[in-house]
C-alpha cells in the first residue's frame, strides 16, 4: 500500500512537473544519468550509448545566442580537445525553443557548428525533456558523467571556470580540476558550482 | 541626442559595487522591503521585465519599498553598455553594477536555491525576517501578485 501511495505521489509529481515547463530538481551529483536520443547537426540521431568506448561524457547545455555561451565556446572546444582523447568527449546540447529564440533554430545550429568547426556533436533538445531531466536552468550549464559498469553517473555539475569574461584571468578551472580528480579515480573535490547564465528559453505553455 | 546632453544632471548613476557592499546594503535591520532584480543588458527576458520593476518603483514610491536593479554586466561594459542603456530607458530605480568575476563565490549567499540563471529576483525584509527568491521571468501580473503577497 505504501508503495502504491508513493507511486501516486510520484505520478502527481510528474503531472506537476509537466504543468510547469520549468524543471524543478533534476540531477544531483551521484545520480545515474539516463540516455537520450537527439538529433545532431549532421542530421543523425545520437545517443550516449553509441559511444561505448567513452569513459564518460562532458555534457554541456549551450546555445548559439547567449553571450555567456559564446564567451565559453572556445573553452568548450578546448575541453573536448583535451579530454576526448582521454575518454571524455564533449556532447553539446541546445535546449532552447527556437520559437522563443529564433537564433537557436536547427539551421542556425548547423551554421554555428560549421563556422566554429565544432569537434563535438551539437544536439537539438527539441522537446526540452533532456534539459528538464538534467535540471539544466541556463546556458552554459555543464555536467560531467562517468561510466560505472553500465551506468553513467553524474560526477560534476556547474560552471566551466570562475571567469566568464576573461579566459586569461581565470583562477580556478572548475571542470578541469574535477576531471583531474575523476580520472584519478577520486570523486571531484568540488563537484558542484554555480554560475551566471542565460535562462533556458522554455516553450511557452 | 540633444536632450541627452541637455539634462546630464538628471541621469541615473550606476554605482559599481563588490558583493560585500551589496550584502551589507541588504542586511540592514530595518523595515524596508527590498526588491532586488538581478539582470543584464544582454539578457532578453531581463530587459523585457525591467519596466515592471520600474512600475513597482513608481507604485510604491513613498512607502518602505526599495527597488534595486543589480546589473550583472561585466564592469568593463559600464560606460559602453550599462550607462547608455540606463539612460536610454530612463530607468528611475537605483541601478548597481555588481563587479564580481566568480558567481560561484557569491550566488549562494544571495539565495541557496539560485542556480545562476537570470533574471533572478530577491524580495527581502529584515525586520520581518522574510526572504524569497524567484529564479524566473515575471509578467507584470506575477510581479504584482508576488510583491503584494510579500508585503501583506
Amino acid at each position: 500500500m505504501k508503495k502504491l501511495t508513493s507511486f501516486f505521489v510520484l505520478c502527481f509529481g510528474l503531472v506537476l512537473l509537466s504543468a510547469f515547463v520549468r524543471p524543478s530538481g533534476g540531477y544531483q551529483v551521484g545520480d545515474t544519468a539516463t540516455d537520450f536520443k537527439l538529433k545532431n547537426v549532421d542530421g543523425k540521431l545520437m545517443s550516449l550509448a553509441d559511444n561505448k568506448a567513452a569513459k564518460g561524457f562532458i555534457v554541456v547545455f549551450t546555445c548559439n545566442t547567449c553571450p555567456y555561451a559564446q564567451a565559453y565556446e572556445s573553452r568548450i572546444i578546448d575541453l573536448h580537445k583535451k579530454f576526448a582523447p582521454q575518454g571524455y568527449p564533449v556532447v553539446a546540447i541546445n535546449p532552447n525553443d527556437p520559437a522563443v529564440a529564433p537564433g537557436d533554430s536547427f539551421d542556425k545550429m548547423q551554421a554555428r557548428a560549421a563556422s566554429k568547426k565544432y569537434p563535438f556533436p551539437y544536439l537539438l533538445d527539441e522537446t526540452q525533456k533532456v534539459a528538464q531531466t538534467y535540471g539544466a536552468t541556463r546556458t552554459p550549464h555543464l555536467y560531467v558523467l562517468t561510466r560505472q559498469g553500465n551506468a553513467l553517473k553524474v560526477a560534476y555539475i556547474g560552471a566551466i571556470d570562475d571567469n566568464s569574461e576573461e579566459p586569461t584571468a581565470v583562477k580556478t578551472k572548475y571542470v578541469e580540476n574535477a576531471m583531474t580528480d575523476i580520472m584519478a579515480g577520486k570523486p571531484a573535490a568540488t563537484n558542484s558550482t554555480k554560475a551566471i547564465g542565460c535562462t533556458i528559453k522554455w516553450k511557452k505553455a | 541626442m540633444l536632450l541627452l546632453f541637455a539634462a546630464p544632471s538628471q541621469a541615473q548613476q550606476v554605482e559599481v559595487v563588490k558583493f560585500p557592499a551589496l550584502q551589507k546594503r541588504l542586511s540592514q535591520p530595518n523595515d524596508t522591503t527590498y526588491v532586488v532584480n538581478f539582470w543584464a543588458t544582454w539578457c532578453g527576458p531581463c530587459v523585457k521585465e525591467l519596466p515592471y520593476f520600474e512600475q513597482a518603483n513608481k507604485t510604491y514610491a513613498g512607502q518602505k519599498v526599495k527597488v534595486l536593479l543589480v546589473s550583472l554586466d561585466y564592469a568593463s561594459q559600464l560606460d559602453k553598455k550599462v550607462k547608455p542603456f540606463v539612460q536610454k530607458r530612463g530607468l528611475k530605480s537605483e541601478v548597481l553594477l555588481l563587479n564580481e568575476t566568480d558567481p560561484n563565490s557569491w550566488l549562494g549567499k544571495v539565495d541557496d536555491k539560485w542556480s545562476g540563471a537570470i533574471p533572478f529576483t530577491l524580495m527581502l525584509n529584515n525586520k520581518k525576517q522574510k526572504r524569497v527568491g524567484f529564479e524566473q521571468e515575471f509578467t507584470q501580473a506575477e510581479l504584482t501578485t508576488q510583491l503584494t503577497k510579500f508585503l501583506r
